[in-house]
């Protein structure tokens, strides 16, 4: 073992430190396509102090520290770009407290959303936290980390708006809580009404600290859930459809997905909508609702419910939804990788337009979802593409269209969501060149030895 | 290597190492190592780089291959529809490598002990049938089913009682039943779990051959992994024999009467073993039995069933004990997990389990609050 590793071993113990090949392997890399980098150390620390002590070091020494939950952003933001630490989050899962009036949730930077989930159901069954569709092992920090969606983000915004508080390791090794924490043993707000600092951290990738707790707003939770799916072959007509729905108020989440198997769905656009009800007259009531919203666009033969079958439900309700994920599989693979810009839902025809286009001039296997956010206020529309991991080809191929996503989301007044290094640079160029600075300003402050997640919102001179 | 062409298929999205409503992670290997590597995810793409010659054959990548448990929670929740191959991919891995020579030491031991003296403890056939000493069982011949014991019952000091209570508890039943003692021969599901699959072969026609020699119909088995091997891998090599494992033969009769049981107050949880469980999707024959006990309270632990925590001893790991030690070997956080349910018993209904977890038990200190019991040792201490 080199001293650094030794370090590393008298703070987390032996077991739980690598500098082996086995664990720089596989911790090069993310099941997208971005290329690999390995990792000098790999750590999976127990505690915040733990935590503390690798980050002094790190800072010490002047070595990278990259936190990781599960690496499944897709994105490459877990991969250690120059080399390093990597930091599995995922051994610190305990769920702290729950507090059933107030609503809220504290957990370990480390714990994913398959056991709030599991925790809720079992001891707190009237409690839910909005779930993304990535698969259960996500975290809930790194998910929060990247701004990302779940099911209640077309009622409540990102799921880093329904946050009340964090616990962060600072790049010196401090630790520092930010919200209602910071001053009161309660966790109701990441700000409001004092500074909100939450954005210090929020959306770095980890470059300028680590989330050792997070506190999660949680929501009624109902005691039915069901869901219908209205078809149109209008792309163009479905901005002013998810107007009409967002009006209701009655959707928990809306997904519109156009993918050209199997069969039935091809050339149509399905906009999924789940409602919720504690009594079936509740449901029906919103049910009602939702239908009549639409009225206009049925009369004109412009779309239709369709009777959702009851063997499709359960795939439809599951949360995380399990059948995203096998969307890898498809071309028997086992890849996929999406870019999701966050675009405004008027920009959803351009964006059907788009991942249409790409899918046939590379050749690929592809799956376009938009996931409204807000009421209408925006939307992350994820162009998919599925590719075979032994097909180098097809991955170069898979690479070419994700770039032209990329560009088209920019040109198209879109941001990246979970940008790649590459979208970053891409962004920075574009970005207000005093909003730039501010950032670098910051950057520079937290992480005065550039020790946090090299390499992302690195802002070049 | 067998199963080359799936490898690469792997998405790593993780929901193998998860118990299907994801209460915890529930892959043993993942759950006491705690790096990717060492969840089916992390293999699936370790196996694929090794294959690809971008890492090599070291004392850590055959630590991350055997510690594998075989308990197939990775096949029950993956999402893929490969997701049958799992275990058997990580099987394939390991033949590769018992077939190159480099392996862990104890599993060289292990598959050198079962070739040259016919069992794992390195002890004499003569010795196969002690445990059935003062019992007053007859050697098979011709009696309606064969009682099959396995290594670890007829040489392990605990698995005996073990195998001295069911074999009891069955004759009380009125099961005609017969033992082979000293002609028994290993069934081998752990030499196949191991990756020796020629070993297995030789193993399972040296059984076969004397199942038919001597007219064997039906089989009840004292440990699951043997129920395994026999009733989905035999067949392959021609086996023809119904095979039980002795919870499902008892099942049944505890409705129909010949065991009288007294009103027994006790709080029990069970221990789904894994080549009963998800291996043979037997859950219910064991809670039948524990069910029927007068006063008898059942209670499950938070992962029961389909998303059962392994004790850590499958894959051959009770022998070669690469999964195990430390305060989060699966034994440990199993019995942990069986003291929350509030319990006084912990029932088991493999002998593997018994041993795993009575030692577990032990080494957490907790022998005044909760104590294993194999499902025929309740019963018989419950009779009237
Ligand atoms: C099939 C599939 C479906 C998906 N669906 C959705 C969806 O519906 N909604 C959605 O939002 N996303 C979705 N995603 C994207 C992504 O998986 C999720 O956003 C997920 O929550 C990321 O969590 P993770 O633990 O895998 O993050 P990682 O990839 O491990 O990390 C993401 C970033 O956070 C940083 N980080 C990790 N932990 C910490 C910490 N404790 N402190 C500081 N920084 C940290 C990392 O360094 C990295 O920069 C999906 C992905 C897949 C594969």
């Amino acid at each position: 073992m080199t001293d650094i590793a030794q370090a590393l071993a008298r703070i987390v113990g032996d077991a739980y430190v690598s500098n082996r090949p086995e664990e720089a392997y596989f911790y090069a890399r993310d099941p997208g396509l971005m290329p690999s980098h390995p990792p000098d150390y790999v750590v999976v620390p127990k505690s915040v102090e733990e935590i503390q002590d690798i980050v002094r070091l790190a800072h010490q020494e002047k070595i990278p520290i990259v936190p990781m939950g599960a690496g499944l952003a897709l994105t490459g933001l877990v991969i250690p770009l120059k080399g390093g630490i990597v930091m599995d989050m995922k051994r610190m899962n305990r769920i702290l407290e729950v507090n059933e009036k107030g609503r809220y949730a504290v957990v370990e930077g480390g714990t994913s959303q398959g056991l709030l989930r599991s925790h809720l159901e079992k001891h707190f069954p009237r409690l839910r936290h909005s779930i993304p569709d990535s698969p259960a092992t996500a975290t809930i920090a790194a998910n929060v980390m990247i701004h990302g969606q779940g099911r209640l983000t077309q009622q409540y915004g990102f799921n880093s708006d329904m946050i009340c508080g964090l616990e962060v390791v600072l790049a010196s090794g401090e630790v520092c809580r930010i919200g209602s924490p910071a001053l009161s043993s309660d966790w109701f707000s990441k700000g409001a009404p004092m500074p909100d600092l939450s954005g210090l951290f929020l959306g770095w990738f980890g470059a300028t600290g680590i989330i050792t707790k997070i506190g999660v707003k949680l929501y009624p939770r109902k005691k039915m859930r069901d869901v219908e799916i209205f078809i149109t072959d209008r792309q163009d007509l479905v901005p002013d459809m998810v107007y009409e729905l967002t009006h209701t108020e009655m959707v928990e989440d809306i997904n519109v997905f156009a993918q050209p198997k199997p069969m039935i769905f091809k050339d149509n656009h399905h906009i999924t909508l789940f409602f919720t009800g504690d009594t079936e007259e509740e449901l029906e009531f919103k049910r009602k609702m939702i239908w009549h919203s639409l009225d206009r666009f049925i009369k004109a033969k412009d779309g239709g419910f369709m009777g959702v079958p009851p063997v499709m439900k359960p795939t439809l309700l599951d949360m995380p939804q399990r059948s995203v994920s096998r969307f890898a599989d498809v071309k028997k693979g086992g890849g996929f990788e999406y870019s999701g810009p966050i675009i405004m839902v008027d920009k959803y025809p351009d964006c059907a337009q788009k991942i249409l286009e790409l899918a046939e001039k590379y050749d690929l296997g592809y799956s376009g979802m938009a996931r409204i956010i807000g009421r209408s206020h925006a939307m992350m529309y994820g162009f998919a593409f599925t590719f075979n991991r032994a097909d180098e080809e097809m991955m170069e191929r898979t690479r070419k269209a994700l770039h032209e996503v990329s560009e088209f989301a920019l040109e198209t007044g879109g941001v990246f969501w979970k940008a790649t290094v590459d979208e970053q640079k891409m962004a920075m160029d574009k970005m207000d060149p005093t909003t730039l600075g501010l950032m670098k300003m910051i950057k520079a402050n937290m992480d005065p030895r550039g020790i946090m997640n090299p390499g992302n919102w690195e802002v070049d001179e | 290597m067998k199963y080359a062409d799936i490898v690469h298929r792997c998405f790593r999205c993780g929901y193998c190492k998860f118990t299907g409503d994801y209460t915890d992670f529930n892959c043993p290997a993942y759950r006491k190592f705690r790096f990717e590597t060492y969840s089916p995810g992390g293999r699936m793409w370790l196996i694929r780089a090794w294959l690809k010659d971008e890492i090599q054959n070291s004392d850590r990548f055959q630590e991350i291959l055997f510690s594998c448990a075989t308990c197939a929670n990775c096949v029950e929740h993956c999402v893929f529809t490969f997701s049958e191959d799992l275990v058997n991919i990580f099987m394939a891995a390991r033949e590769e490598m018992v077939n190159s020579g480099m392996i862990p030491p104890p599993v060289r031991d292990y598959l050198k002990n079962i070739t040259v003296n016919g069992n794992p403890y390195k002890l004499p056939a003569a010795e196969r049938g002690k445990w059935v000493e003062g019992l007053g069982l007859e050697p098979y011949r011709g009696q309606e089913y064969l009682f099959y014991v396995g290594c670890v019952g007829s040489y392990d000091e605990r698995a005996q009682k073990m195998a001295r209570s069911v074999a009891g508890l069955l004759t009380k039943a009125g099961v005609s039943m017969g033992i082979l003692g000293e002609k028994e021969a290993c069934d081998g599901n752990e030499v196949r779990a191991l990756g020796e699959a020629g070993l297995f072969e030789y193993l399972a026609r040296q059984n076969i051959d004397q199942f038919k020699a001597l007219q064997v119909k039906k089989i009840i088995t004292l440990d699951p992994h043997a129920f395994n091997a026999f009733k989905n891998d035999y067949p392959d090599f021609g086996a023809d024999v119904e095979v039980y494992h002795y919870t499902q033969i008892l099942a049944p009769l505890m409705a129909s009467g010949p065991l009288s049981l007294k009103s027994c107050e006790q709080k029990v949880t069970f221990h789904d073993p894994c080549y009963l469980g998800r291996h043979n999707k037997e859950y219910d024959a064991p809670r039948t039995i524990l069910k029927a006990v007068p006063g008898l309270e059942l209670v499950e632990m938070e992962r029961y069933g389909e998303n059962a925590f392994c004790c850590g001893g499958g894959g051959g790991n009770f022998f070669t004990d690469i999964l195990g030690g430390g305060e989060d070997s699966p034994a440990r956080l199993r019995v942990r997990e069986a003291l929350d349910t509030g319990a006084e018993t912990l029932a088991v209904a493999c002998p593997q389990c018994a041993k795993m977890l009575e030692d577990a038990v032990k080494s957490e200190e907790l022998e005044e609050r909760l104590r294993v019991r194999d499902i025929s040792e309740i019963i018989t201490a419950c009779m009237a």
